[in-house]
């Protein structure tokens, strides 16, 4: 049994879009996508959600979470499952791939570099030991991630001299979200 | 001015239209391009634009950025040129009164989504608030470099000299730079963007901005962005400095030195009075609000 996907559609996408939309306009802010009931335990909520409002059949989908999501993704987006090497978005509860490894698009085609949905333990803005700075940042921004993969910062860094060519990140935590584009650098206080 | 709520037994259900008018799968595709547009500031995402109920040039493309982002508790302005009571404002915002059932306005400060035509309000915006601009042409180099192909490649490369070489034959041959709108502009150091044909009046508001600027163009299907915070710079030469230009006048109606300002014919002798373009800040002075 496939569990539901939004209740409302389309007023339910729309939010969840707006929510990503200013995560990604203001990176380092936290914004919150409403949980709904029935989707499946293994995603952050926040994940589910932008995974039913973002991905269809034109966008091959990676994903580690199990059989179980694969089928309730599969009937709710109809995303083709990929590679991760191919994937347009992934949705990484576990320890993610060799970011290298993913799409980055071209320098005449940058749009085509792959967007990741990373699970974490936890995301505060405003304190914290990681600093932003960049397109959408006022001057900086501090944000703490609790549970970030240890070589995900080192690994987002080597790709900076590639810019425009790049990939974009967005942290889920339960309902949620900071994105981290691939414009901005960020900085780790030891 | 409070924002106008619409009549819900006319709104998008009662009509048979989907929220917003386009379809989900149209909306997801935008929604993909513009938040890489985001990420990438001032590059030029392709985008499926789609056929909508009137012609291009009347804003499509800022049409179709604005209902997908647009959901029911936001407050939608229009404007035309400043005015928000011309046909292309007044027909996009009823459109959108009817197929989202949205509330309007015509207060700056009120709204939560501005589209535009060819200006930004004078009234400073703020953080949260999304402006949409309709773009006619969003390849700053289509008249020196007509082949796709060849200004993609320019893009990619950040080779821009075609303009700079443009912009000081303006120099050479009329002294100063002849470019009095869409003056191109550089989005974070690295992409260089038209910032669609606003006056270079508005074109210092661009820079770090607080709010999110997203850009339309739906006849040549392109979606860009600056997000908020992020330098804007006019290209200039360090001895021909960029000069938002004005027209030396004091608005005729509210008597303002700072706003851009529209001259009206008013007779057949020559007459001429020089108001405010944005017709929502001239208004705000005259009922004695700033």
């Amino acid at each position: 049994m496939i569990g539901p996907g939004f209740a409302d559609p389309v007023l339910g996408a729309q939010a969840a879009f707006r929510a990503l939309l200013e995560a990604t306009a203001y990176p380092g802010r936290v914004r919150r996508i409403a949980p709904q009931p029935g989707w499946p335990a293994a995603l952050p909520p926040a994940m589910a959600a932008l995974a039913l409002t973002l991905c269809d059949q034109d966008t091959p989908l990676w994903q580690d979470a199990g059989p179980e999501v694969a089928r309730w993704l599969a009937f709710h987006t109809g995303a083709p499952p990929a590679r991760a090497e191919e994937a347009a978005f992934l949705l990484c509860i576990g320890a993610p791939p060799p970011l290298a490894a993913l799409r980055l698009g071209s320098d005449e085609a940058p749009q085509d570099g792959a967007t990741l949905l990373l699970a974490v333990a936890s995301l505060q803005e405003g304190q914290g030991r990681l600093t932003l700075e960049g397109p959408g940042i006022a001057g900086a921004a501090r944000l703490e991630v609790g549970g970030l993969p240890p070589r995900l910062l080192a690994e987002r860094a080597a790709l900076a001299p590639l810019f425009p060519r790049g990939l974009d990140l967005v942290l889920c935590a339960g309902e949620s979200i900071v994105a981290l584009p691939r414009s901005i650098r960020i900085t780790e206080a030891p | 001015m409070d924002a106008v709520r619409p009549d819900p037994a006319r709104s998008a259900a009662a009509g048979g239209y989907n929220f917003a008018y386009l379809d989900e799968a149209t909306k997801r595709m935008i929604r993909r391009a513009l938040l890489k547009a985001l990420a990438i500031p001032g590059h030029q995402v392709p985008f499926g634009a789609r056929e909508m109920p009137l012609p291009y040039g009347w804003g499509t493309g800022g049409i179709q950025v604005t209902a997908s982002v647009i959901g029911p508790t936001d407050v939608l302005k229009v404007i035309d040129q400043g005015a928000d009571d011309t046909t292309n404002a007044v027909s996009i915002r009823r459109f959108f009164a009817r197929v989202a059932g949205v509330a309007t306005t015509e207060s700056t400060r009120a709204a939560t989504i501005i589209q535009t035509r060819h200006r930004i309000p004078e009234t400073p915006l703020s953080e949260g608030q999304i402006l949409v601009f309709q773009v006619p042409m969003p390849e700053p180099l289509f008249k020196l470099e007509p082949r796709v192909r060849e200004s993609t490649r320019l893009h990619a490369l950040a080779d821009y000299g075609l303009m700079q070489v443009k912009l000081y034959e303006d120099i050479v041959r009329y002294g100063e730079v002849a470019t009095s709108y869409n003056h191109p502009v550089m989005v974070a150091g690295r992409y260089l963007m038209s910032p669609s044909p606003i006056p270079a009046f508005d074109n210092p508001k661009l820079h770090m901005n607080p709010a999110i600027l997203l850009f339309g163009a739906g006849r040549e299907k392109r979606i860009y962005a600056v997000p908020p915070y992020t330098p804007v710079r006019s290209l200039d030469f360090e001895d021909h400095p960029f000069r938002p230009i004005r027209a030396p006048h004091a608005c005729a109606l509210c008597g303002s030195t700072e706003s851009y300002l529209d001259e009206v014919i008013v007779d057949d002798r020559g007459g001429r009075m020089h108001v405010c373009s944005d017709t929502d800040y001239c208004r705000e002075r005259r009922e004695g609000r700033r």
